[in-house]
């Protein structure tokens, strides 16, 4: 093993310093589907892209297998998304003792808390309903009203003194939230990370990275504009969404869409009256116009909620992985358009 | 009393599974009443199992559709009623090991059926309806088949017991012995898809069975064990969907741990045949 391993990974070094290779792609791990497919897109025919967890995986519960390692052993640079999202990769880089360079897409953004989606929730009990001053503490309640306006003007830069002050919350999830690439700005600074990694590496190729890259940034500003026009177009009353997925703190933050936890939806054999009464108070009190839920399987236990909230139930929303390549969100773009398909089909009227 | 009022004042879907659960409740209970004099309580179990691949088969080709859902299980449970009466009038085996073997090789057949093309979680869905996503069509569904459940019990009740009591009786008396008795079959088949509908199949059997086991502490009449056994299974739903609503349990086994709860304490404390009865008899003398 040991052996195998200093052969694979003085391959990699050789790889790296001769330039007679150059002419072979360049050997790019990206830590999973979403990022992949950015990769591919800035390193164009240049470089040969590894994804480790594929296409509706799972990067949180992520098992690297021998064969992970021997790939992260032989790549030249490592994509990764940072904050916290891939817990395995410190290890699996020491353990395959690759030499890659690597690239952590997100040290460019500013990152936002996983407090975000609580506080837009209470946002969101404060506009439309007076119980939840009764039934919540009156500090906290007032903590929230500049996070409600905030979310309404957009206002980005209060984000940051949001995050700290989550920072001293006790909330479970702990610190920041990775799941920035659902900001297509966040996105952009993403593809700038991956274009310099790239060019660092492999320098013969800097002007390439840099076409594929403005190309790329194009698309992703037309995205940009066609999602903020999409829910510019949304009325006000209409733009609260419960979901399952704790994943749409930025895209919420930057595109003024609330996100709320579903409450009480837990076990997925069966519901409980409980859980069901919860969720409909919720969805009644808070003013939600759609549903995403996809942990109630139970279609017909979706249209009982749905029929007597008004809410519209909506379709799945794709957060951490992309679908395979037949299916509705094959690449980043495709992705976010899917997504904002499912929310403005739900959200409209 | 607000905790007993309110979930059903405030929400639709708690009036609905109540409204479900009473049209069961008088529905399926007479029926289990009567397969209990029968000595057919298993009869019930193996006919739940039995329309399992009719149901997967509709939801194979439909989805959660009910009337796919229905149509595939009443056809199911007719066929294996059916089948095992015929081999039980024409071979050696008896009803009750011909039923065994049809249901059996049902059971196979739709757990064969769902996993081919769904999940295992598919399957949990058809095994575990709920109570709590009734809809117009359902809710109809239950109260038509609840009707012509005791429309026809009401036609055919005087045979109906005389089977019960003396089958062989009935036979040599009138040429209805045979029809009463797959007409009856055909009635716990409709109530089982019923139940299933609202509560999914493995837990339809028990509403049906459970409160007619109670009422036999209670009452010795056929009339009286019928009131009994429907005020009891309406009892379980409304504490089952109650304990459902307020410990945050899932409505269906609540419901029939509910109605299993009714049943021990019948068997402890019931007037007719219960244990108080006969190891404490002097109460029943006096009285």
């Amino acid at each position: 093993m040991l052996t195998r391993r200093l052969l694979l990974a003085s391959a990699a070094a050789l790889a790296l310093v001769s330039p007679a290779f150059a002419q072979e792609k360049l050997k790019v791990i990206a830590t999973f589907s979403i990022l992949g497919d950015i990769v591919a897109n800035v390193g164009g025919d240049r470089v040969d892209v590894t994804t480790l967890v594929g296409p509706d995986g799972d990067a949180h519960v992520f098992q690297p297998s021998p064969a992970d390692a021997e790939a992260v052993a032989g790549a030249q640079v490592i994509v990764a998304n940072g904050l916290g999202f891939e817990g395995w990769m410190d290890r699996l880089v020491k353990a395959s003792g690759t030499r890659a360079a690597m690239v952590v897409v997100s040290d460019g953004i500013s990152p936002i808390s996983f407090g975000e989606e609580d506080h837009a929730e209470e946002a969101g009990h404060e506009g439309h309903d007076d119980h939840a001053a009764e039934e919540e503490g009156h500090e906290d309640h007032e903590g929230h009203e500049d996070h409600a306006e905030e979310a309404g003007h957009e206002d980005h830069e209060g984000h940051e003194d949001h995050a700290e002050e989550a920072g001293h919350d006790d909330h479970g999830h702990g610190a920041l939230d990775p799941h920035a690439w659902q900001s297509v700005t966040n996105v952009a600074l993403y593809v700038g990370a991956i274009e310099r990694g790239l060019a660092a590496a492999d320098p013969a190729g800097a002007e390439t990275y840099k076409a594929n890259a403005a190309a790329y940034l194009a698309e992703l500003d037309a995205l940009d504009a066609d999602i903020r026009a999409a829910i510019a177009a949304l009325p006000e009353d209409r733009r609260t969404v419960v979901t399952s997925h704790d994943a749409f703190g930025y895209f919420a933050a930057d595109y003024g869409l609330t996100f709320v936890a579903p409450q009480g939806v837990s076990t997925e054999a069966e519901a409980s009256a409980q859980d069901v009464a919860a969720l409909i108070t919720q969805i009644k009190d808070a003013g939600i116009a759609a549903v995403f839920v996809e942990n109630i399987a139970d279609r017909r236990l979706l249209d009982q909620i749905a029929t007597e909230t008004g809410a519209r139930i909506g379709g799945t929303l794709y957060s951490d992985a992309l679908s395979g390549p037949e299916g509705p969100a094959g690449t980043y773009l495709t992705m976010m358009r899917h997504n904002l398909g499912q929310l403005t089909a739900a959200l409209s009227q | 009393m607000n905790w007993l009022i309110d979930p059903f004042a405030d929400f639709a879907f708690m009036q609905r599974a109540l409204l479900g659960c009473l049209a069961i409740s008088l529905g399926a209970t007479p029926v289990g009443v009567f397969l209990l004099l029968r000595r057919m309580s298993l009869t019930g179990d193996a006919m739940a199992h039995a329309i399992l691949p009719g149901a997967a088969v509709g939801y194979l080709v439909a989805g959660l559709n009910l009337g796919a859902m229905t149509l595939g299980g009443v056809a199911a449970g007719l066929v294996v009623a059916v089948m095992t009466g015929a081999v039980a009038r024409f071979t050696d085996l008896r009803e009750d090991a011909s039923l065994a073997a049809f249901y059996l090789i049902s059971l196979a057949l739709g757990v064969l059926l769902v996993s081919l093309k769904g999940s295992n979680v598919d399957l949990m869905h058809v095994l575990f309806g709920t109570v709590l996503a009734l809809d117009d069509a359902a809710l109809t569904l239950l109260c038509a088949i609840t009707t012509f459940t005791l429309v026809t019990l009401a036609l055919v009740f005087r045979p109906l017991v005389l089977e019960c009591a003396d089958p062989r009786f009935l036979a040599s008396v009138s040429r209805w012995s045979g029809p009463v008795h797959f007409l009856f079959l055909g009635l716990v088949v409709l109530n089982l898809v019923a139940g299933f509908q609202a509560l999914g199949t493995l837990m339809a059997v028990g509403i049906m069975i459970l409160p007619a086991a109670a009422a036999r502490f209670w009452a010795s009449s056929i009339g009286g064990m019928l009131a009994v056994a429907a005020a009891i299974a309406a009892t379980s739903s409304v504490v089952g969907l109650l304990a459902s609503y307020h410990a945050g349990l899932p409505s269906g086994p609540a419901i029939i741990l509910a109605a299993g709860m009714l049943y021990l304490a019948s068997l402890c404390f019931g007037p007719t045949g219960s244990l108080a009865a006969r190891f404490w008899p002097r109460a029943h003398l006096e009285a």
